[in-house]
């Protein structure tokens, strides 16, 4: 469980999170949604130490994130941001080994190549295993960072924006390999997304941000609510029940 | 061809060169000749094998093909420290110049400055590497001027020593110094084997190697200060070779097309070396000392630089 406490962070005098508490349930996938600048990207972003907290604790299944050794949190934790410019003449299946780093320290052994193909498997980038990235279109390498994390092999996983500029096949396909990750493997994922009806058609809990503070979390089907919606981005937001699935229709 | 291959035949042609510039015409007093050649070879080794490697890790760190450590001013505080040095003491100094005092006072203060700057890297968090870079090229220009006008102020006669100063050079390096920058530069590599393995994730980003468990700030700083002291005694021993870094580890990228950093630096190492035992040979024989090999390089790396401008701008 990922327990977050009185968490501060300011940029310059400006508070970018005010005081936010958290648990995130094991097991299942969260979803982080609000308004741009809602603070969606600092909060992740410091749960998986890639930036320091000004205030408060949080702990990953019991301990301080920043008292865990670099490499020891990197076998629990792993995150993909939203910008993904690698510059490198690198294939695919050498970004997905990179997963291994944690465990291998650069040298893989059998069963690390083991995980990576499985990897590899999962995402089906079987047979573009060995084009380079700068030759795949954004989905597909988006797919292969995807495929990176899953070698990683961490029980937690966060994911900021992974559906952003991905065409609507793919963003059901990657949803629904997270949904996979979740259900089979047993995984606990965090996902930031925009698309509030991908957040209502698959994740099991939602936590709503606005101005740097948590404006309403809870089980899917709480927040994605008329009320609640209205009050986090400011517009009416009509919901209609379409096979069991919540549909927000905002237009 | 694989990268493993290009290597190998990079080692050999830097091989045939170095044999090629010792024993080509090797007549008249061979017990004289012969050792100032290997000495000139070693230093050449040394101080271009230092250079792409500094040039390498800090292309890594800083993610980018364009930025040689050169943007932190260490050139023209080399030649600050070089132009006071004769300001301050005269030519009394011309002993000094070639001296053991010289070479460790520039070292320590190119050192130091850097250690200084790379505060304002690690003070506060984002990506202040633009901002590292901008300070060092305001002080870069700073100390430029500061040379200039104490260079304009001094009897032309010192002058002409400084400007000897200011081109990269081999011809005269002190043989002691040679000895001094080989122990430097050991310790250093034996140091940098503990962050080797580090490389390949760091040139993913800073995101991706803190998400593969790499201790970054920790890693980052000690690789940083690696390259100041690489930097320092290449610079200190021969001079300063602006563009020699920048050339020789995009060559490396481009020739080897490969991200691993194994390959990489040997590769930029011998491309280096190569460039430096050519440009001398072609400095001696072909220009019969008219020329010093800092303009040939930088005459080559400029054209390269406008190359990989025009190159980069297409995919802006
Ligand atoms: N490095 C930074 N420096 C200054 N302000 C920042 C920085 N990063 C984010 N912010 C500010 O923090 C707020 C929250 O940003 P972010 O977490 O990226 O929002 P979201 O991901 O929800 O769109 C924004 O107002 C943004 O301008
Ligand atoms: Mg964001």
């Amino acid at each position: 469980m990922v327990n977050i406490k009185n968490v501060f962070k300011s940029y310059n005098e400006k508070k970018v999170i005010e005081d936010v508490s958290l648990h995130i349930e094991k097991g299942k996938i969260t979803s982080f949604i609000g308004p741009n600048g809602a603070g969606k990207s600092t909060l992740i972003s410091m749960i998986s130490r890639l930036i320091a907290r000004d205030n408060g604790d949080i702990t990953i299944d019991g301990k301080d994130i920043l008292k865990v050794k670099n490499n020891e949190l990197a076998k629990k934790i792993s995150i993909l941001k939203q910008s993904n410019g690698i510059n490198l003449k690198l294939t695919v299946r050498e970004l997905v080994s990179f997963g291994r780093f944690p465990y291998s320290q650069g040298k893989l052994s059998n069963e690390d190549w083991v995980k990576v193909e499985e990897a590899i498997d999962y995402m089906e980038l079987r047979d573009m295993q060995h084009k380079f990235l700068d030759e795949l279109s954004g989905g597909q390498r988006q797919r292969a960072h995807i495929a990176m994390v899953i070698a990683q092999d961490t029980d937690y996983i966060l994911l900021d924006e992974p559906l952003n500029n991905l065409d609507m096949r793919h963003s059901v396909q990657i949803m629904k390999t997270l949904r996979r990750l979740v259900d089979e493997w047993g995984k606990t994922i965090v996902i930031v997304i925009h698309d509030i009806n991908f957040a209502s058609c698959y994740s099991d809990n939602i936590v709503a941000l606005k101005d740097g503070k948590i404006a309403k979390t809870g089980r899917t089907c709480d927040v994605i609510d008329e009320c609640v919606l209205k009050e986090i981005y400011d517009m009416d937001i009509d919901i209609k029940n379409i096979d069991d699935r919540r549909i927000c229709v905002y237009f | 061809m694989g990268y493993k291959k290009k290597t190998i035949i990079l080692a050999v042609i830097a091989l045939a060169l170095a044999c090629l510039y010792i024993f080509y015409n090797l007549t008249g007093n061979i017990g004289y000749i012969l050792p100032r050649r290997i000495i000139k070879v070693v230093t050449i080794i040394m101080t271009g094998g230092a250079i792409a490697f500094a040039t390498t890790l800090f292309m890594t760190i800083t993610n980018n093909r364009i930025l040689t450590p050169s943007v932190l001013g260490l050139d023209s505080l080399y030649m600050l420290i070089q132009t006071v040095i004769i300001f301050v003491l005269g030519s009394r100094s011309l002993v000094m110049l070639n001296g053991e005092i010289n070479y460790l006072v520039s070292i320590g203060m190119m050192v130091i400055f850097s250690l200084i700057l790379y505060q304002w890297l690690f003070k506060s968090e984002g990506n202040n590497i633009y901002f590292l870079l901008l300070i060092g090229m305001i002080l870069g220009t700073f100390f430029g001027s500061l040379t200039s006008f104490m260079q304009v102020l001094i009897d032309p006669n010192e002058f002409s020593l400084v400007q000897d100063r200011m081109f990269a050079s081999v011809n005269n390096v002190n043989t002691d110094l040679v000895y001094l920058s080989i122990g430097i530069l050991a310790l250093v590599a034996l140091y940098f084997t503990r962050f080797y393995k580090y490389l390949d994730v760091l040139a993913l980003g800073k995101e991706d190697a803190i998400n593969l468990g790499v201790p970054y700030n920790y890693v980052v700083k000690r690789l940083l200060i690696i390259v100041a002291i690489l930097i320092s005694v290449a610079t200190a021993l021969i001079g300063p070779i602006t563009f020699l870094g920048l050339l020789v580890v995009n060559v490396a990228y481009e020739f080897l097309k490969t991200y691993r950093h194994f390959y990489i630096i040997i590769g930029s190492m011998l491309i280096s070396i190569i460039a430096l035992l050519g440009g001398q040979f072609l400095v001696e024989k072909v220009f019969v000392f008219e020329t010093t090999i800092s303009v040939i390089i930088n005459f080559i790396g400029g054209i390269y630089f406008i190359y990989l401008l025009l190159k980069e701008n297409k995919s802006w």
